[in-house]
């Protein structure tokens, strides 16, 4: 069954479109949803947290219909704005525990879940300490861990690695895929940078202007190209011509050679044309694609 | 060592109960009282709620201390008049406690948090309204107690007319709650500035208060004295009164108040008003927080 599933799901504002009859259907597993900033990536969040009634189309999420079963999804789901959420005068603990007990958990419950999750976040001994405090990458993990306190079954990232600075980044981006693998909780994140996503999520939703341009398996988009990967030391110009007169499909691109790959004889080419002119090979890769591909094509 | 200590825990799912949306509603609603005086919160957010609640019911202890020491029972205090007497008192903790609950989750993008959990726009308000008039009761009811009970011990004459008029000063001041709670939470959530929201609430409780006062002075100069009266339907502490006269035969507060029992319905309809209208201001701000 499709955690997401929409079939002709438009949201029409007064002087914007920001769906134009979208049709997606997402497995279970980290999805990523991709889309220049104003795409409609948030406002399809609010269309199936059920929030925002579409202007046409139907949708479910979980199996449930966004239009009469609502606070069922909600129940189920958790959600991690991409703003800052947090009131400042209040420690983590504090605020998690409350929004665990807003999910309906029990007193007891919410605060043990809360101690738990926070410690998966990365939160430890400054969780007592009031929010205003906290670096960016710390409120990135409150906002997170209050997504999760409740145990959904999927959570909504919306631009998580907003903010942070690489390492913060890397930090988030394991996270999120131990949300998928290790706590089995399905992931739907969004963001703007695809390489970001290429590492974390196994499906991909890319959406441009409210309509679906692709959404395919990352697998799929990361596929091995047909072309090689050449990087010698001093003599990048001299293996081209090498090659070029061999009959090989050879251009440069920046410090490496890019070979077109035509069957087993061009790996013995490189390799024999590299002896021959006595150069020393740094590096011999097939070229894979990457997500960018699908807006540069 | 953090991550190591990340995988030693493992992650465990919560397959317990979750409760319906009773529990949700009664939750906020304990979240906004405690917000209201500070608890949970840094030492400076109690001080001002619990200094103005000292202050409220600061006069009803020497009231009473002035009834035993000098044994005379009409020196105490009027128990309707109690809230109309510390009226800036009140309007002072309303105003630094509204925007407490009316602004602060909207200041800081909170609602939305809310939102996309198993809880609805109008629960949510009436958990904070229901909060704020809790507080205000508390305000208002605490020293009404203290002068009854300080009479009590003082034997005061007429004991069954004293809790007669106890039990209906109390009804008064649920009225006091409601409509002050109305008026202050509706200003606040309209004025998401703190500073602008505190002076905001202030201004439309004492400056009400004051304008209607000095045109009850002046029409009464005039003998116009049912312009005097009728003046009192445009504050909120001379409209709580006018109920409490006409329809809970209360002694007047205000400098005048409207003849007749109609006069006190339609008092009470403008309460109901107030707090119709002010649930429905705080009901379109939050949802609009809620989706934005």
């Amino acid at each position: 069954m499709p955690i997401i599933a929409a079939q002709g799901l438009t949201m029409r504002f007064p002087r914007v479109t920001a769906l134009d009859r979208l049709d997606v259907s997402v497995e279970a597993g980290v999805v990523g949803l991709v889309g220049a900033n104003g795409a409609g990536k948030s406002t399809l969040i609010k269309i199936l947290l059920g929030l925002l009634p579409p202007t046409e189309g139907r949708a479910s999420v979980l199996g449930l219909d966004i239009a009469r079963e609502g606070a069922a999804i909600r129940e189920r789901v958790g959600f991690m704005p991409e703003y800052d959420c947090l009131p400042p005068d209040v420690s983590a603990t504090e605020f998690v525990v409350h929004m665990a007990r807003m999910c309906g958990l029990p007193p007891p419950a919410a605060r043990e879940r809360a101690a738990d999750v926070l410690r998966h976040v990365g939160l430890y001994e400054e969780r007592y300490r009031p929010i205003g405090g906290y670096s960016t990458g710390m409120k990135q993990k409150v906002k997170l861990a209050q997504a999760l306190v409740h145990d959904p079954q999927l959570v909504f990232l919306d631009e998580p690695t907003n903010g942070l600075d690489p390492a913060g980044r890397d930090e988030m981006l394991a996270l999120i895929r131990r949300i998928g693998s290790e706590f089995g909780i399905s992931v739907l994140v969004t963001s703007h940078l695809l390489g970001e996503l290429e590492r974390v999520c196994d499906h991909v939703v890319i959406i441009d202007g409210g309509k679906l341009l692709r959404s395919q398996a990352v697998e799929s988009f990361t596929a091995v190209s047909g072309v090689l990967t050449v990087e010698v030391q001093d003599g990048r110009d001299a293996l081209g011509e090498h090659l070029h007169a061999q009959g090989v499909a050879v251009r440069p691109e920046g410090r490496v050679l890019v070979v077109d790959i035509a069957g087993e004889r061009t790996y013995d080419l490189i390799r024999d044309g590299v002896a021959d002119l006595g150069l020393h090979l740094v590096r011999l890769e097939q070229r894979r694609h990457h997500i960018e591909d699908v807006f540069t094509s | 060592m953090s991550t190591s200590t990340i995988h030693d825990i493992g992650y465990r799912r919560y397959d317990g109960p979750r409760l319906g949306r009773g529990y949700l509603v009664r939750s906020l609603y304990v979240h906004n009282v405690r917000a209201v005086w500070g608890l949970g919160r840094p030492a400076r957010a109690k001080v001002m709620p619990f200094l103005l609640a000292a202050v409220m019911v600061a006069p009803a202890f020497m009231d009473v201390g002035a009834v035993l020491l000098t044994d005379r029972a009409e020196v105490l205090m009027r128990y309707s008049a109690y809230a109309i007497y510390l009226q800036v008192v009140v309007s002072i903790f309303v105003a630094s406690q509204a925007p407490v609950l009316a602004s602060r989750e909207l200041r800081f993008h909170v609602v939305p948090l809310y939102f996309s959990r198993p809880i609805a726009p109008l629960p949510f308000v009436l958990a904070k309204f229901a909060a704020m008039v809790t507080a205000l009761l508390t305000m208002t009811a605490v020293p009404v107690v203290v002068l009854y009970v300080g009479g009590l011990i003082a034997k005061v004459p007429h004991p069954l007319t004293h809790l007669r008029e106890f039990l209906l000063a109390l009804v008064g001041c649920a009225l006091f709650a409601l409509v002050i709670g109305a008026l202050g939470m509706a200003v606040a959530v309209l004025t998401p500035r703190r500073g602008f929201g505190v002076a905001a609430v202030i201004a439309v409780f004492l400056l009400s208060s004051a304008v209607v006062l000095l045109v009850q002075n002046i029409a009464e100069f005039r003998t116009n004295f049912s312009l005097a009266g009728n003046a009192g339907y445009f504050a909120p502490f001379n409209l709580v009164d006018i109920v409490q006269v006409r329809l809970l035969g209360a002694e007047r507060t205000a400098e005048a108040v409207p003849d007749g029992f109609i006069s006190g319905v339609l008092a009470l309809l403008l309460c109901a008003a107030l707090v119709g209208g002010a649930v429905a201001v705080l009901y379109r701000r939050f949802r609009k927080a809620g989706l934005s």
